[in-house]
């Protein structure tokens, strides 16, 4: 039987554009020393260490081994976990599954990227396959918009409602001093950006930021110890679809991937209406379609309806189910912490501790990772032991 | 085993891919690197903990996982304690073969430096003294050291 786990501590750095003053290794120790600090904890206390990011952003391919000054990592065991965009929370269930497993009591969990230090479209090309998918999809800019065109033309949604999401994540991230983008934008701000790829425009997608986020994990028993609030799992799913981008043309059925991982996410964690059961959601949401389309595939409301949930306010803070306090991944893009950020962002909530961003209330937190072609990762937590 | 050949024709595709890196060398290495160029000086940090001398510096012990906030100035000449004589090109390599790399237990500090030796190869030995010749231009690299000389 597998043991009861929760997140007793996290830490992030100060995203920014870019971090001249220090290497990847320092940063990362940056977001380590917070989370063993929020925990009380020291790295003596730590037991393994789980890492990713995306390897390829700053060639270094063993950022296990790289990485072992800032993540504490020396003589422990290590190890590296990538899976594109849902790295960070990949790691964080992986780390999940170290101390689930009994293996582990205290397992951190660390994800970074320096954005800067590459062309990031140059290297996320690497994703696509190279004889078939790669000379025609550069970057993840074209994929989505194909997504968008699909569902603009499904369900009517516009521009307008779409520019809303980022909107509304802008917004939230004026109350989170770590997020890398704290200027408001407004959707007539978006609408008048300039076009990248129909119906894309520059402010409906994500920046790309430097930074990294560790989170600590402790077994049942410990972590009541370590904190008066864990934020325990209650769930965890990850479904890897299809690699072919041909594959997934057919948007009648959604983001396939994330309709698999909610549906078993849920029923880990005995949610039957997710709106009503959860309080608080970090969704990872790259550019804002994502925040139509994908909530309705995660159960937040039916096929077509996001438009109208989104515009009745239900989403923002203060509504029935706040999407991204933190400001989301609209603000704040260090690819391989992103994931990781919103699993932490969550675990926030839930303890409590996010100050000028949080939720009043929170029990339940659910957090998402996007991904590779179309993949999705999902974590729910709570304040309730399950 | 080669039978496939003839009913199979090999096609391939080139990649079109090259990523230009550039990484922040960061204000500790930053330091180390101006030092270099600018007063031809090889810089360390001590841990406060374990009293490990790291050269080049660096800014945590990953032993003591703490802060280095103590400089040290270390020496440009040192013993010379592993190496390997290079006889093959590539260019990737920072000198022409032969050269060695030797890794060199420079006076007042506790690690190896990893450099380059150009001349004398013939009389490399684990144990004798070594000394740095910098560049005239330096341009804030480990290469403004341009290789380390027999003494
Ligand atoms: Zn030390």
């Amino acid at each position: 039987m597998a043991r009861r786990v929760a997140i007793v501590g996290t830490g992030q750095t100060y995203h920014k554009s870019h971090r001249p003053d220090v290497t990847s290794r320092e940063m990362i120790k940056e977001a380590v020393s917070s989370a063993l600090a929020d925990a009380e904890l020291t790295i003596r206390d730590i037991d393994a260490i789980v890492i990713g990011n995306m390897d390829h952003f700053e060639s270094i391919n063993y950022v296990d081994t790289y990485s072992v000054e800032g993540s504490g990592g020396v003589m422990k065991p290590i190890m590296k976990v990538t899976t594109g965009g849902t790295t960070g929370a990949t790691v964080a269930i992986a780390a999940y599954y170290h101390v689930s497993s009994g293996f582990f009591d205290r397992v951190l969990a660390i994800g970074f990227e320096k954005n800067s230090e590459s062309d990031t479209t140059g290297a996320i090309i690497t994703c696509s396959d190279p004889v078939w998918d790669r000379f025609s999809y550069s970057g993840a800019i074209p994929s989505l918009a194909t997504e968008a065109t699909a569902y603009m033309e499904k369900y009517g949604a516009t521009q307008e409602d779409a520019a809303l999401i980022a909107e509304r994540d802008r917004g939230h991230a004026m109350n989170n001093p770590y997020a890398h983008l704290r200027r408001p934008l407004t959707v007539a701000d978006i609408m008048a950006s300039p076009m990248l790829a129909y119906p894309i425009k520059l402010g409906d997608i994500c920046p790309r930021s430097d930074g990294a986020c560790a989170i600590v994990l402790a077994a049942d028993g410990i972590a009541q110890k370590i904190t008066g609030k864990p934020a325990w799992f209650k769930a965890a799913a990850v479904r890897h679809t299809y690699t072919w981008f041909g594959d997934s043309t057919d948007y009648n059925k959604g983001l396939v991937s994330m309709q698999r991982a909610s549906k078993d996410a849920y029923a880990q964690a005995g949610i039957t209406k997710p709106v009503d059961e959860i309080d608080v959601a970090e969704l990872y949401l790259p550019y804002t379609w994502a925040g139509l389309k994908w909530i309705e595939d995660i159960g937040f409301c039916g096929p077509g309806e996001a438009s109208k949930f989104v515009g009745d306010g239900h989403t923002h803070m203060g509504g029935k189910l706040p999407i991204n306090p933190s400001g989301g991944v609209i603000s704040t893009n260090c690819i391989g912490a992103t994931a990781l950020l919103r699993v932490a962002e969550a675990a926030i909530q839930v303890m409590g501790k996010g100050d000028t961003r949080q939720v009043p209330d929170v029990r339940n937190a659910i957090a998402t990772g996007f991904g590779g072609c179309f993949w999705s990762d999902i974590v729910i937590l709570s304040s309730e032991r399950p | 085993m080669t039978e496939w050949l003839k009913s199979v024709e090999p096609l391939t595709l080139k990649g079109q891919i090259a990523v230009p890196y550039t990484w922040w060398v960061g204000e500790t290495g930053g330091r180390f690197m101006a030092a270099l160029r600018d007063h031809r000086k090889i810089l360390g940090t001590k841990c406060s903990s374990c009293k490990t001398v790291y050269v080049p510096a660096r800014k945590s012990c990953g032993r003591c996982f703490i802060d280095m906030e103590e400089w040290v100035d270390i020496a440009d000449e040192g013993v010379i304690q592993a190496y390997t004589i290079v006889h093959y090109g590539h260019p990737v390599q920072p000198a022409k073969p032969p050269f060695a790399y030797a890794l060199i237990r420079l006076d007042g500090a506790d690690v190896g430096f990893l450099h380059v030796i150009k001349k004398d190869l013939d009389r490399i030995k684990n144990g004798l003294r070594v000394k740095a010749k910098f560049r005239a231009e330096r341009t804030g690299t480990i290469l403004d050291i341009d290789s380390f000389e027999l003494m």
